[in-house]
């Protein structure tokens, strides 16, 4: 079997044992990469077939021994390009790692050269809004990987990345990672630092990992968690070994499940894939029950509110002043506007100017202010079921992948496809994805389990037994 | 007075921590551009802030200085506009839940004490500096992310000098904290005033101006002065009065208007979600407030219930902190139980001596000891105040002891009587007039001969004495 096809365990006690190098690691995902991507596009910044890629490895050896890991495009990587998949960004080269970056290093990880396609900026559902173009859905390479992590998820479904990390704000890791067919985990939030994350919105951003399996997400998860000084919003609570939750039962855990995630516009065979995957978590022994997180309406619009008015002032700094594009103009206005016009995608223009207005005197009281009180609501609903209940599960995604071209016309409707991820970022629980079927058309359908705040061990524990009690982990996409 | 001027001003104060207000850069100032810099204070993308605690805690400092209430919850808001200066085109500042509110400041004048509100200080982020060049505009990030407090004032000054005072009693006790250089030249410490003119005894307010780019103390009082005429005259003419800025063009002295309210910006203030809502602990207030220096009116008020000084004197003594301390240290080892003394060679030649050197009196190179012996001798009367002046002089800067040169100079005072009596006939030979003008009882006269006498000894003959001598000279004869 390639390399490649490996999962991140097998492949770290393989090289633990001296068995192979992770050079022969990197030759795979590269042979893998020259196979798969010119149709997946996973991946960016490409150099042409005839040239070799370089490959560094890490000197140092910890536990990862130069294993190499794929990074979305929005975490700063030194000295490897990092744009956000935007035109704004064109050419900036960090300075500095990402604390995740760092610690990945310090356990002895290879970055990997490539960066993972994303929708621009993180803004995006589907990562058709990448300035590179969309990445294509390893299981039907006309659908949508999902987004905004779309890249990463659809390289480790294409077996081109063995594990990835990707970052989420309002599902951008577990969406994809349902459409993917493969393992996405958003941590809580302030358990992963944000340092070296380029900021989408600020009170809801946060890295996780994206994996084939459930194992893989426990290791990745404890070597990037952690507290840091260098940001104000981490926590400082210890990490614990999150392998130690893999304990494959779930014996009486008492688990709840959603009305309001069950109503209309759901796909109906996405609906049928989910109750059954219940239904083996109450094989497995678990207590399932109707529990009701009455606020949901409010979460779609609320998060569009608070995400676009951080977004619109993080976005503020990329004025062609100090880095990336600048267009040529006449004076300082006409530089700010032009670089801006030309170097931004529609559909971060939109979600600037929505943010912006949010904001505005005299909408601020109507608008952000109020969307704050409602966050709060929303959080004070997932409080209240965690006082009865281990977790929550749900579906990832209304449907699953859906056309490439079919909702980029249609904002709103893309939008409201965040609709079962959203109220996980407003109340900063962490939540995991993992497959769970495929539809008639072969596409696959994730189930969401979510959790209390730093819990990520029931997330673990939950996730896994399902995991090992069925084979949907094991299927591979063709092509 | 038909109109009363109503002035608030709004101070910018540079903090002087070792580092940065949300990065460890260093703060130094005069580095070569770019080189106190890192993603933080760069706004590099991905890059957050975390807050110096140093500048929380002199930031609480300054606000109990001025009796302000500290709030228990305080968070940072994000100001948003563009401008290459400003990195991250957001500057993290404070909106609703500023760090303290409620103080004030007394100004004390003979007419008595007037107490000025603070309506708030709070904690914000300084910008870069921009240097224009023909061609093109190049930024210095050095300066941007050094802390600052922004002081604002309630409108309860009514005239530019007591602008002008108040700016000085407040860098006064700013200094006694320790907490700025507060250098308007370096720009430690920026001020803008707002300025408004209203009918004596009305209750609103009248159109407010806002006015920058003063440079100086001294700045702001004119630009003040300038524009309560200006806006006098408009006011006389029923012109109608636009609220807006005008900037203070010192050369010309004049203010020139800048931009009209009308397009006034909208900062779209949020709460900085990358900075968590801080809570201050009590306990650290009460700890900082314990650890209070002694402030400037505090001070004085001890040196005249200690030492019997007058308040003038006192004002004088604390208007510096490192001059009060030398002067305390002064008073203090001066041996004689009554201090006016000291005091008054303090205040009067050495101040003077200062002032000719364009120096502070702590900066002066004279050893205390020095001084107070100097001033012992003139108690003493081994030498005249006059001559002890010219020693002083000499003593600044050198390392011989005052006895040294009062001997080497030939300063001691002649008060021996038969030394004393020739020069004294000689000026009772020459002055026939004032002689007899004594005589007849015009005391004047013989402080002129007096004065006489001190000319031909050089200043070195006891005045006390000579006048003994003179006046039983010429009512014996």
């Amino acid at each position: 079997m390639e390399l490649n096809q490996f999962t991140a365990q097998e492949l770290l006690e393989k090289l633990k044992a001296r068995q192979i190098s992770s050079g022969e690691i990197l030759e795979s995902l590269y042979a893998r990469i020259k196979e798969t991507d010119s149709q997946v596009k996973a991946y960016v910044r490409k150099r042409p077939e005839n040239k070799d890629i370089p490959i560094s490895l890490n000197e140092e050896k910890g536990m990862l021994n130069g294993f190499p890991i794929t990074v979305k495009d929005n975490i700063c990587t030194e000295g490897l390009a990092t744009e956000c998949c935007s035109k704004i960004l064109q050419g900036f080269l960090p300075p500095y790692d990402a604390t995740v970056i760092r610690k990945i290093k310090q356990n002895g990880g290879t970055i990997f050269p490539l960066k993972a396609n994303m929708d621009e900026f993180a803004f995006g559902s589907s990562t058709e809004n990448s300035f590179f173009g969309p990445t294509h859905n390893p299981w039907g390479l006309d659908y949508v990987p999902g987004g905004s992590s779309g890249g990463s998820a659809a390289a480790v479904a294409a077996s081109s990345a063995i594990w990835a990390l990707g970052s989420d704000t309002g599902g951008s890791i577990r969406q994809p990672a349902s459409f993917c067919g493969v393992v996405g985990l958003k941590p809580t939030y302030g358990r992963v630092s944000r340092y070296g994350l380029i900021a989408f919105a600020s009170s809801l951003d946060q890295i996780g990992p994206i994996t084939k399996n459930v194992r893989d997400a426990a290791i990745l998860t404890g070597i990037i968690s952690g507290y840091d000084p260098k940001d104000s919003t981490s926590v400082n609570l210890p990490v614990p070994d999150y392998t130690q939750s893999l304990t494959g039962e779930i014996k009486g855990l008492k688990i709840g499940i959603p009305k309001e995630y069950f109503v209309e516009g759901m796909d109906p065979e996405v609906k049928e894939i989910i109750e059954e995957a219940i239904n083996k978590l109450k094989n497995l022994g678990g207590f399932t029950s109707q529990v009701s997180l009455p606020h949901t309406e409010y979460a779609v619009p609320v998060y569009y509110i608070i995400a676009t008015a951080e977004a619109s002032s993080n976005l503020a700094r990329f004025d062609g002043v100090q880095y990336g594009y600048r267009a040529p103009s006449n004076n300082l206005i006409e530089m700010y506007k032009l670089t801006r016009a030309e170097g931004f995608g529609q559909e971060a223009k939109r979600r600037i100017i929505l943010g912006t207005f949010a904001l505005s005197h005299g909408y601020y009281d109507a608008y952000y202010l109020r969307a704050l009180k409602v966050r709060t609501l929303i959080k004070q609903d997932f409080d209240r079921v965690f006082n009865d209940f281990d977790c929550i599960v749900t579906p990832t995604s209304p449907t699953s992948a859906f056309k490439i071209g079919e909702r980029s016309q249609d904002p709103l409707k893309m939008y409201l496809s965040d609709i079962y991820t959203i109220s996980v970022n407003l109340a900063g629980i962490p939540a995991i994805s993992i497959p769970c079927g495929f539809t008639k058309k072969g596409l696959p359908v994730g189930l969401q389990i979510m959790a209390k705040p730093f819990n990520e061990e029931m997330l673990f524990r939950v996730a896994h037994t399902f995991e090992q009690n069925t084979e949907w982990h094991k299927l591979k996409a063709k092509l | 007075m038909k109109y009363q001027t109503v002035i608030g001003l709004e101070v910018h104060l540079q903090l002087n921590t070792k580092t940065k207000a949300f990065c460890g850069c260093s703060t130094d100032f005069g580095k070569a551009p770019n080189s106190n810099v890192c993603p933080v204070c760069l706004g590099l993308p991905g890059s957050l802030p975390v807050y110096n605690r140093e500048a929380l805690n002199s930031a609480i400092k300054l606000a109990l200085a001025f009796d302000c209430q500290i709030q228990e919850h305080t968070k940072f808001d994000r100001k948003n506009y563009f401008y290459p200066d400003l990195p991250k085109n957001y500057q993290i500042s404070q909106f609703d839940l500023p760090l303290s509110k409620n103080g004030y400041l007394d100004l004390y004048s003979q007419d008595g004490i007037k107490r000025i509100g603070i309506t708030r200080i709070h904690l914000e982020e300084d910008a870069g500096k921009l240097i224009h060049e023909p061609g093109a505009s190049l930024v210095d990030f050095n300066r941007t992310g050094i802390p600052l407090l922004e002081i604002v004032s309630e409108p309860d000054l009514n005239s530019p000098q007591e602008a002008f005072d108040y700016l000085t009693s407040l860098k006064n006790i700013i200094e006694y904290l320790d907490v700025s250089d507060c250098d308007m030249e370096k720009g430690s410490l920026r001020c803008d005033a707002n300025i408004s003119l209203r009918l004596a005894g009305a209750k609103e307010l009248g159109v407010k101006t806002e006015l920058k780019n003063m440079n100086s103390f001294k700045g702001v009082k004119d630009a003040l002065t300038f524009e309560v005429a200006r806006q006098t005259q408009l006011l006389e003419t029923d012109e109608k009065m636009i609220q807006e800025t005008r900037l203070w063009d010192a050369e010309n002295g004049q203010t020139v208007s800048m931009r009209t309210k009308e397009g006034a910006k909208d900062y779209r203030y949020f709460p900085d979600p990358d900075l968590t809502v801080f809570v201050i602990d009590p306990a650290t207030v009460a700890e900082i407030k314990a650890r209070l220096p002694e402030l400037p009116q505090e001070k004085m008020d001890r040196l005249i219930k200690e030492y019997g000084l007058t308040e003038y004197d006192a004002k004088i003594l604390v208007s510096s902190k490192k001059d009060a301390k030398f002067a305390e240290d002064c008073i203090r080892d001066y041996p004689g139980k009554d201090k006016k003394e000291i005091v008054n060679w303090l205040i009067g030649p050495l101040l003077s001596e200062a002032n000719m050197r364009n120096m502070q009196l702590h900066e002066l190179k004279l050893e205390r000891k020095e001084l107070i012996n100097l001033v012992g001798f003139v108690q003493k009367q081994e030498i005249s105040h006059l001559s002890a002046k010219n020693v002083l002089n000499q003593l600044i800067g050198s390392s011989r002891s005052a006895g040294d040169l009062i001997r080497e100079g030939n300063f001691a005072q002649i008060s021996d009587t038969q030394a004393l009596n020739g020069i004294i006939e000689t000026v009772i030979q020459e002055n026939e007039k004032s002689v007899n003008d004594f005589k007849s009882g015009k005391t004047n006269a013989l402080m002129y001969l007096v004065g006489q006498v001190m000319k031909k000894s050089s200043g070195k003959a006891n005045p006390k004495v000579v006048g003994q001598l003179i006046s039983r000279r010429l009512t014996d004869v």
